[in-house]
């Protein structure tokens, strides 16, 4: 199907900030393409981040577009959700914004299981300080404040966000463009939070570090690593080592957090 | 018909009051000594159809108040001390990206977890300079449970008129002691509603200076569509680095406050006419103080009170012109001195001033003041 870009792009603000070679343009795009599949208002939608490269994404949309602070974006979108539930709210931001600085907003907005969605683009750095390590970034990996090597162990953002209670969690890569916009439209349909780690690249702040002698070969090593769960269920453990499981990784149906606030009206209202 | 009358603690009626204003959304954390406050609006507030949620954290709820308002509700929070640090970066967003708020924090001992059931007055310095960078400030110090009931109202109308956060700031004492107080009849008190567009959502800009200092804010959802940031922004609500977007709109942000001082100063003056020593207080500590003055009175000296209503913008005016007639300024206040330096500037060596200063956790008492009187020469 045809998608109608720039009927979601901001009129006269591309070009974007990102640096060539990096990909939350192709995250950008597939967002698009989820929204104009669903035919979304664009005047009912919040596109709400935090800080840092990929925070700078809800800027070029056409919607209601809120740029917070480091870290906060959830506990933002989480006040216009509530104030109003009929919007459409969705996340977006990197690793570390979300991961380090607004790790405590992450998991609680998965343990209320408010019906927003978050895309969280995992390039495994803060790039727009400059490549210092982030909570994705894996172990011995060389950032400009782990020159020796990153000794921190790293999170497994879909992990986590299963762990803190998403009722939907999904794993795409900038280079599986094409599955960008149907996991995120499946994750904006889900009524609770919903996440989308999308694992993206940063060849200016992590590649040139990490030995990575190109864009292509950053890309190809998302391709390489990336294996869809239904594969990985004919896979033994020895295969799958050193992989990375995409597609819908978790779902399940529980109580909304906009809905049952509602309920709480209602009771507060009966008891009056 | 009579009014209805209740007996009240400080902080039930901050929450009353806030209903009152049209809160219909309250992001809270728990925190002594200010829990009350949330707990009374997670029990009002959904019979009005209003929404309380309580967060994660400090900032997770000022971040909360801060979307829910982008969203068109009319909203709060409430903590003190440590919760009021935590909150700082996102009271900053609020003025810079003029997002209407109401944060309202009960003065407990610090710094840090300090003394949290005890009284204090030494947040009066950081409602102005906590958050970085420059920016407005509104912040008011109720000294009863009516006019903290009436003053967390006009914090609404303040925030809504001027689009920006405002703080009220009761001590510890204020906030849980229990008074008789009276509520006002629907309409009787003034309810400023928000200042929204009436251009078409394409014309829409959320800066735009051609409305005046204060420019009309939508809601998101109201089918307006625009951008909010923490950067330096053009009237658009584009970031913008260039120097004179940027100087203009700092100085647009001050200036709209600071031009309107009149409008937000309230103060009360008791028996200052001839008074030669003036006793400068807010809060709890003005109890003391006029019990102080009409003991004063009655031995002959003459002495009066300046009680400060609104902390900032500071009364910097009332206080230069009572420099020019007293002999003295006595500055009692629960912190090593803050108020007192505020009235040091505005006096610019025209009058004494002596503090009185405790942080033990015990209020300033009438005889420590008039003990003071004498230093007076």
């Amino acid at each position: 199907m045809a998608f109608d870009y720039d009927k979601w792009i901001r009129p006269g603000k591309l070009p974007h900030i990102w640096c060539p070679g990096c990909g939350h343009g192709i995250v950008m795009k597939g967002l698009i393409r989820a929204l104009d599949s669903l035919q979304l208002k664009k005047e009912n939608t919040a596109i709400v981040s935090g800080i840092g490269c990929a925070s700078r994404l809800p800027g070029y949309m056409d919607c209601c577009t809120l740029h917070t602070a480091h870290g906060r974006a959830a506990a933002f979108a989480t006040g216009v959700k509530m104030a109003k539930p009929e919007m459409n709210v969705i996340l977006v931001g990197g690793d570390g914004d979300g991961t380090a600085i607004g790790g405590n907003h992450f998991i609680h907005a998965c343990r209320r299981n408010i019906d927003m969605t978050y895309i969280i683009m995992n390039n495994y750095i803060y790039g727009m300080t400059g490549g210092q390590f982030s909570p994705a970034t894996p172990t011995g990996h060389k950032a400009s404040t782990t020159p020796y090597g990153n000794p921190d162990p790293a999170f497994d953002i879909a992990k986590l966000a299963i762990g803190a209670g998403a009722t939907f969690v999904a794993r795409g890569t900038a280079y599986h463009a094409a599955q960008l916009d149907k996991l995120i439209a499946e994750a904006i349909q889900h009524k609770g939070f919903s996440v989308v780690e999308i694992l993206d690249d940063c060849p200016t702040t992590y590649g040139r570090r990490n030995k990575y002698k190109s864009v292509v070969e950053m890309m190809n090593r998302l391709k390489e690593v990336a294996v869809p769960v239904k594969a990985a269920e004919k896979m033994t453990a020895e295969q799958l080592q050193g992989k990375v499981l995409t597609g819908v990784l978790y779902k399940e149906e529980r109580a909304e957090y906009t809905a049952e606030y509602a309920k709480v009206i209602e009771r507060a209202q009966a008891a009056k | 018909m009579s009014k209805k009358v209740a007996f009240l603690q400080g902080n039930e009626a901050a929450a009353l009051g806030g209903i009152y204003a049209g809160c219909n959304f309250f992001g809270g954390y728990p925190i002594t000594p200010s829990t009350e406050v949330a707990e009374v609006m997670s029990v009002e507030l959904p019979k009005v159809g209003g929404k309380f949620i309580q967060m994660e954290d400090e900032i997770g709820a000022m971040a909360a108040i801060l979307g829910a308002s982008l969203a068109g509700s009319k909203v709060m929070t409430s903590t003190s001390g440590p919760g009021l640090s935590l909150k700082q970066e996102l009271i900053g967003y609020g003025c810079i990206a003029e997002i209407p708020c109401v944060v309202y924090n009960v003065m407990r001992g610090g710094p840090s977890t300090g003394m949290p059931t005890g009284p204090s007055q030494s947040d009066v310095m950081c409602a102005k300079w906590g958050t970085h960078g420059d920016h407005p400030a509104i912040c008011l110090t109720p000294a009863s449970v009516q006019e903290t009931y009436e003053e967390v109202i006009r914090a609404f109308n303040l925030s809504e008129k001027y689009r920006t956060p405002v703080m009220v700031m009761p001590d510890e004492i204020v906030a849980h002691m229990r008074e008789r107080i009276v509520f006002p009849e629907p309409g009787e008190i003034e309810v400023i509603p928000r200042k929204t567009p009436t251009v078409e959502p394409a014309q829409y800009k959320p800066y735009d200076t051609s409305y005046g200092d204060v420019p009309p804010l939508a809601a998101f959802g109201s089918g307006y569509k625009f951008h909010v940031t923490g950067l330096n922004k053009l009237p658009d609500g584009f970031p913008t680095t260039k120097a004179e977007y940027v100087q203009a709109e700092e100085e647009r942000q001050v200036r709209k406050v600071d031009a309107n001082a009149d409008d937000i100063i309230q103060f009360e003056e008791y028996m200052l006419d001839d008074a030669e020593i003036a006793v400068v207080a807010y809060g709890s500590t003005s109890r003391s103080a006029r019990y102080a003055v009409n003991i004063a009175r009655e031995q002959g000296i003459k002495a009066g009170m300046f009680r400060i209503k609104t902390f900032w913008p500071f009364p910097d005016k009332q206080i230069k012109a009572l420099a020019q007639k007293v002999k003295g300024f006595i500055v009692p206040e629960m912190n090593l001195g803050m108020c007192s330096i505020e009235v040091e500037r505005c006096a610019q060596g025209k009058a004494v001033i002596l503090g009185i200063n405790r942080v033990d956790g015990e209020p300033v008492n009438p005889d420590q003041i008039l003990e003071k009187m004498k230093e007076v020469k």
